[in-house]
Order: structure tokens, then C-alpha cells, then sequence
């Protein structure tokens, strides 16, 4: 492969990575149900596609393996799931009052995506020289977003699209630093994320049903030193 | 051949419960395969023991994927001990709680898919097949945490599995760092033990990150504090038998996970692990003595108790070497006396039908046998002499005492001290309190709380059964067991 060909595909993969990065925070900032879960297909897209490139780049067949299973559970199966399992009222939910306002949330984002970049860089370092991409810095910091997401969330929807956000940065920072885990693994860990959609969706369900709302992040009966459930019960 | 079908059993026995056949063919077919996998594997850490282990685990081919040592050996036990006792537990339980049939099948199919989880943990050798066991501990059990299908109990679901899985990105990243690391180190095969061959000659940078990664994030599972917040909403809002699972050996087996990196963390000189450990470890411990004092729930008494547990166990790992043993033993005694004491929480719920602390006066004489179990096993959690936790904690704190860390045992001392009145000033009145005192709105239960209640005989069963170790280890180790700790002491070094 010629010096030219290994800089395109270096840059390519870095636009995928920027991208990539640019999902997770729109995945912090959207309102929407049905707009996270958008993004959070691009962003496996995304996912797929800075594997191939690496794949090329490196020449690993088994890269290719994590792009193809990338493409064909995230974007297909994942929402496929989703609908299988989950209330239908759940696509059309828009929070309205979120933990922080969306400006504030994006300045605390942003401010860990910097912090990452500065953990990423040494690990990076640490690797080898092959692991100069962007990934492990973007991933990190795509893993934050994720954990941020959980927290300011509310909405069942967004908070299952934090913790595969959460896998997918892991994922990326993965591809670059740990290139032949094996296919073995691979797959389990393409399966394990879809049976976290099944179980999810499932006790979503089950929260409508029994409490009639998709904000689960709003129950809150279980404290210490508060009144206890049974009190509230009787008290209502 | 032995090793695999301990783990095919549980899932021959989740295919065979999904057959409607009714109650008994459920619960049998439960308890039956528990009990064959528990003489599987008491066989296996015989073996183990003895330096005879099967032709597999000797094999190049297999040991890439499955291992066995004394650690591992010992979990295995654990797991298969308390699977069967609370499986037995689980007979009378259910059937007193009479879900419909669809349900019980559906509990049942779960309990063993946990089981089979939970045993994959100690036998993979390869650490990302193990990150992924551990998911499935996760997602196995969600559905047997929020089974009642209460607001509760569906909140209690969710915060597990969010946290859980949460926790589980944080150290997925961590095991790809350590896979990076051992390449960075020259490559290898990357099992456990692959990895503390390849440890010296890995970048110490790599090394200490991954270590933090998965220590934050299988903590979370572990329930140290502060990633503690979803443990006692699980583990009181589960039917009890899974209460038991989940508190006596689930967070033990993730703990293995994170255990397993100690003897790795040891080639990086200054790695301050074990000072991760001890901290954590004490935290934990302080906070959850303190949180005891208010709880309202007797089931989540027992619960942040677990977290109390863990943290004495982590502690006695960050003091060294020495108190290994302490530890191991800790791990044990921990596992079967916390298992009674769901079994008798369980009890004094079936008895009393509210799980308030408030609610519960006079247990003893609506059901002694029930009332009983509760003080024996709050006795026995906390350390009383002469019960098994007495002895692994007193072990850990003389460790501690003659390698001069008078502060931190201090502390330690002190938290069990008021652990140990925060359980029994709830117990003791929940047992021998004036009935009198019951809260007035709960007087829609009292038709059915008057009179003694009589246990279901396989909940006396389970609990006469659970006991006997309890009793035993504090007095008497067997030799077996003893060298079964030993080994298990030794995979904690280099």
C-alpha cells in the first residue's frame, strides 16, 4: 500500500472518528426519542465505517468482521428489537423538562470530551505507534457522553441509547488499541448488546403498563430515611 | 468432560422447566439440577484440590478458554451451594406467593439462566468472555429483580440494569486496554493466567488504567460505595430466594473478576493497588454502617449489609498478602451466612406479609421458628463469636494489627461495631418488640398475621441446611476446605 493511500485512509478514518464524536453530543442534546435513536444509528454507521477503514489501513480481515457485525445489528436489528419489545408510544416521547438545560449540558459535554483527549493521548502513546488515530481519545470521550446522557436523562429511549452509546465509545477506542480479540468475542459482545435492547425493552414495557409512563428516570420511591413506599400508598 | 457440563445443566434445566408440566415438575426440575451441578462441582475442587484436575483443563486447546484453579474452584462451590440451598428455598417460597404458571416457568427459566451465568464467571479464562458472562448476570437476573412487576420492583429493575451496564461500558473499556497492553508487552495468550505471565513486561501505564477501569466498573456491580446506589433496591425488591443469589453470590463472583487483578497489578511496582483496595474497601464499609442505621426494610437491612461485606473483603485484600486467607475465608462466610439470612427475612416476609421494620413486632411469636432464624442470622452477619464471620473478621483485623495499620483497623473495627448494633437494634425488635406498637394502617393484615404461622417445610429445610455451615465454620474448617482456601490465597500473588 503506498504512503498516499495509508494518509487518505488515516484522514477518512479521522473524519468517521469526528463524526462519530459529533453523534454523542447530538445524542446529549436531542430531545427527541426518535432523534436520539437516528443519531444513534448514524453513529454505529460511523462505528462500522472507521473499522473498515482501519481494516484497510491495517490489512485485518478481522476488522472487517466488526464493520460487518457493527452494520448489520446496530442500525437493523437494534430498532427492529426495539419495536418488538417496547411500548409503541415510545418513538414520539420529547422531554420537555430535562435535569439541565441543553446549553449547560453541552459546556459540561464538551468539557469532558477535552478531558478525554488528554487521557486518550497517553494511552494512545502506550499502545504503539499504530494507535495514533484519534479513536482512543474519541472514544473516551464518546464513553463520558454516554455516562452523561445517563444522567441528565429521563426518557426510557434515551437512557438505553446512553448505554449503547456508552459500548459504541469503548468499541471505537477498541478497534484501534485491541485489533485481533477474536471473533468468538466479537459476536458475543454484538449479541450481549442486543439481549440488553430485549431485557430493556422489556421492562419498559412492563413500567408502562404498570406505572403509565416511559420516564423512568422520574421513580423515585425507593430511599432511605424518606417515607417509606407503603406510607406513600396509604397517603394517596 | 466435568467442567463443561456443569455448565450445560443449568441450561438443560432451562430448557426443561419452559415444558408445562405444573408446580412440581418446575421446581424439581430446579432443584434436582442445582443439586447434580453441586456434586459436580464439590468433585471438581476435589480434584483441584488434590492435583488431579480433568484432562480438559490440562489440554492447551481448552485451557485458552476454560480454567480452573483453587480460586475459581472456590467460587464454583459458593455458587453451586447457595444455587442449590436457594433453589430448595425457592419450593415452599413460590408456592406460597402462588404466581401463575406462565410466571413460575418464567422464574424458574431465569433462576437457572443466572446460575449458568454465574458459573461461566470463575471458569473462563479469556477476560472479555468473562466481561460478557458478567453481563448476562445482569440481564439474567433483571427480569427475576423486577418479577412482582410492582412500581418498586420495576424501579429497582431499572436502576440495576442501567447501573450495571453502565458500569459494565466502563470496564469493557478496561479489559480492551489490558488486551492492549499485553500486545504492547510482547502479546500472549490472553487468559488470566496469560496475563500474569505477560504482566512484567507490560506498560505499567496501560496496566494501572485498565486496572482502574474495571475496577470502577465492576464495582458498580459489586455494589462498593459510591457506586452502591441500586444494590439495596435490588436486593430487597427481588423474590427472597433471588435475594439470595444476588447478595450471597453474585457480588461475590464479580469481586473474583476484580480479584483476579491483583496478582497482574503486583509486577507494576508502585501500581497501588492494594491502596485502591484498602480505601474503597474501607468507604465502603463506613458507609454502609452508617446507612444500616436508617433503613425501613429488613431486606434492605441485609442488603447494605452486602455492602458492608464487600468492603471488609476488599479491605482484607488491600492489606496485603497476609490477610489473603483472611479474605478467602471472609468470601465464604459471607456468601452462606448472608444466604441464611435472606432465607430468614424470607421467612418473617411469608409470616408477617410487609417487609417494614415497623410493621414486624413479636415474630417470635407468630413464628418462632422464623423469629429464630432472624436473630441467629443477624447474629451470625454481624460477627458474633463463636459464628463464622466472627472468625474470618477477627483473622483479617489481627493481619491488620501486627502490620501496624492501627488506623484503618480501627476504623474497621469501629464500623463493624456499629454495624453490628444497627442489625440487631432492627432485629431485636422486630422479634421480641410488643406486637402492640404496630402502625395502625397496617391493620388490614391483622386477620391474617393472628395466630402462629407455620414455614413451609422446604423454607425449614433450606434454612436448616444453610445453617449448618454457618454453625460449623465458625468453630471447625475442614481440612479440604482449608487447603482449598490456601490455594485459592495463593492465586492472589505472584
Amino acid at each position: 500500500m503506498s504512503d498516499a493511500t495509508k494518509y487518505l485512509l488515516d484522514n477518512l478514518n479521522a473524519l468517521a472518528a469526528g463524526l462519530f464524536l459529533l453523534t454523542g453530543f447530538g445524542i446529549v442534546a436531542m430531545r427527541q426519542a426518535r432523534g436520539c435513536l437516528n443519531l444513534f444509528i448514524a453513529q454505529s454507521l460511523l462505528l462500522a465505517a472507521s473499522a473498515a477503514l482501519l481494516g484497510l489501513r491495517y490489512d485485518s480481515a478481522h476488522l472487517y468482521g466488526v464493520a460487518l457485525v457493527n452494520l448489520i445489528s446496530k442500525p437493523i436489528v437494534v430498532p427492529w428489537l426495539l419495536r418488538r419489545t417496547s411500548p409503541a408510544g415510545i418513538y414520539t416521547r420529547r422531554e420537555i423538562d430535562q435535569v439541565l438545560n441543553i446549553p449547560t449540558a453541552l459546556l459540561i459535554a464538551m468539557a469532558l470530551a477535552v478531558g478525554a483527549y488528554f487521557v486518550g493521548i497517553p494511552l494512545a502513546k502506550a499502545v504503539g505507534p499504530d494507535a495514533r488515530g484519534p479513536n482512543v481519545s474519541i472514544g473516551i470521550a464518546v464513553l463520558l457522553l454516554g455516562a452523561f446522557t445517563l444522567t441528565v436523562r429521563r426518557e426510557a429511549l434515551s437512557l438505553l441509547i446512553g448505554l449503547l452509546a456508552m459500548e459504541n465509545g469503548a468499541f471505537l477506542a477498541g478497534i484501534a488499541i485491541a485489533r485481533d480479540l477474536g471473533m468468538l468475542v466479537e459476536l458475543a459482545i454484538a449479541t450481549d448488546g442486543l439481549i440488553i435492547v430485549f431485557i430493556m425493552g422489556v421492562l419498559v414495557r412492563a413500567v408502562q403498563k404498570q406505572v403509565g409512563t416511559t420516564a423512568i428516570g422520574d421513580l423515585a420511591s425507593l430511599k432511605e430515611g424518606a417515607a417509606e413506599p407503603a406510607a406513600d400508598e396509604a397517603l394517596s | 468432560m466435568s467442567v463443561i457440563v456443569i455448565l450445560l445443566l443449568p441450561l438443560i434445566a432451562t430448557l426443561l422447566v419452559c415444558v408445562p408440566l405444573g408446580k412440581r415438575w418446575v421446581s424439581g426440575v430446579t432443584v434436582v439440577f442445582c443439586l447434580a451441578d453441586l456434586i459436580l462441582v464439590v468433585r471438581l475442587a476435589w480434584r483441584v484440590v488434590a492435583g488431579t484436575a480433568p484432562a480438559e483443563l490440562r489440554d492447551a486447546a481448552w485451557s485458552k478458554w476454560i480454567a480452573v484453579d483453587g480460586l475459581s474452584a472456590l467460587i464454583l462451590l459458593l455458587i453451586a451451594l447457595i444455587g442449590t440451598t436457594a433453589a430448595i428455598y425457592s419450593v415452599g417460597y413460590m408456592a406460597h406467593e402462588n404466581p401463575e404458571p406462565k410466571r413460575l416457568r418464567l422464574y424458574h427459566a431465569n433462576y437457572n439462566l443466572f446460575i449458568f451465568s454465574m458459573l461461566a464467571i470463575p471458569v473462563l479464562a479469556e477476560p472479555t468472555l468473562v466481561w460478557i458472562v458478567v453481563e448476562l448476570t445482569t440481564l439474567c437476573s433483571a427480569l427475576l429483580v423486577s418479577f412482582y412487576n410492582t412500581r418498586e420492583a420495576l424501579e429497582a429493575a431499572w436502576k440495576y440494569v442501567v447501573l450495571s451496564l453502565m458500569g459494565a461500558g466502563v470496564a469493557l473499556f478496561g479489559f480492551l486496554v489490558l488486551f492492549a497492553a499485553m500486545h504492547a508487552g510482547g502479546g500472549g495468550t490472553y487468559t488470566w493466567a496469560g496475563l500474569l505471565a505477560a504482566a512484567p513486561r507490560m506498560p505499567p501505564i496501560l496496566l494501572q488504567a485498565a486496572f482502574l477501569l474495571i475496577l470502577i466498573g465492576l464495582g458498580t456491580k459489586v455494589g462498593l460505595v459510591p457506586m452502591h446506589t441500586w444494590l439495596p433496591d435490588a436486593h430487597s425488591q427481588a423474590p427472597t430466594p433471588v435475594c439470595a443469589l444476588l447478595s450471597g453470590i453474585e457480588t461475590t463472583s464479580i469481586l473474583y473478576v476484580i480479584l483476579r487483578l491483583f496478582p497482574v497489578m503486583q509486577a507494576v511496582p508502585g501500581s497501588h493497588a492494594e491502596s485502591w483496595a484498602l480505601v474503597l474497601g474501607l468507604i465502603s464499609v463506613g458507609t454502609a454502617a452508617f446507612l444500616l442505621l436508617q433503613v425501613h426494610d429488613y431486606k434492605r437491612l441485609f442488603a447494605f449489609s452486602t455492602v458492608e461485606h464487600m468492603g471488609i473483603i476488599l479491605t482484607a485484600i488491600g492489606l496485603g498478602a497476609s490477610a489473603n486467607y483472611g479474605a478467602m475465608q471472609q468470601i465464604v462466610n459471607h456468601s452462606v451466612t448472608k444466604s441464611f439470612c435472606f432465607f430468614a427475612a424470607g421467612a418473617a416476609l411469608l409470616a408477617m406479609g410487609t417487609r417494614e421494620i415497623a410493621a414486624v413486632r413479636g415474630l417470635i411469636r407468630r413464628s418462632p421458628a422464623a423469629g429464630a432464624a432472624l436473630i441467629f442470622g443477624g447474629l451470625a452477619i454481624t460477627g458474633a463469636p463463636p459464628l463464622a464471620i466472627f472468625l474470618s473478621e477477627f483473622s483479617i483485623l489481627k493481619v491488620g494489627l501486627t502490620q501496624g495499620r492501627y488506623v484503618a483497623m480501627g476504623l474497621l473495627a469501629t464500623f463493624i461495631v456499629i454495624a453490628f448494633f444497627g442489625v440487631m437494634a432492627h432485629l431485636n425488635r422486630m422479634v421480641f418488640g410488643a406486637p402492640a406498637i404496630a402502625a395502625p394502617k397496617h391493620n388490614h393484615s391483622e386477620p391474617e398475621t393472628a395466630g402462629t404461622f407455620r414455614l413451609p417445610f422446604s423454607c425449614q429445610l433450606a434454612l436448616i441446611l444453610a445453617a449448618v455451615p454457618v454453625l460449623v465454620l465458625g468453630v471447625y474448617v475442614p481440612k479440604p476446605l482449608h487447603d482449598l482456601l490456601t490455594m485459592a490465597a495463593a492465586a492472589l500473588t505472584r
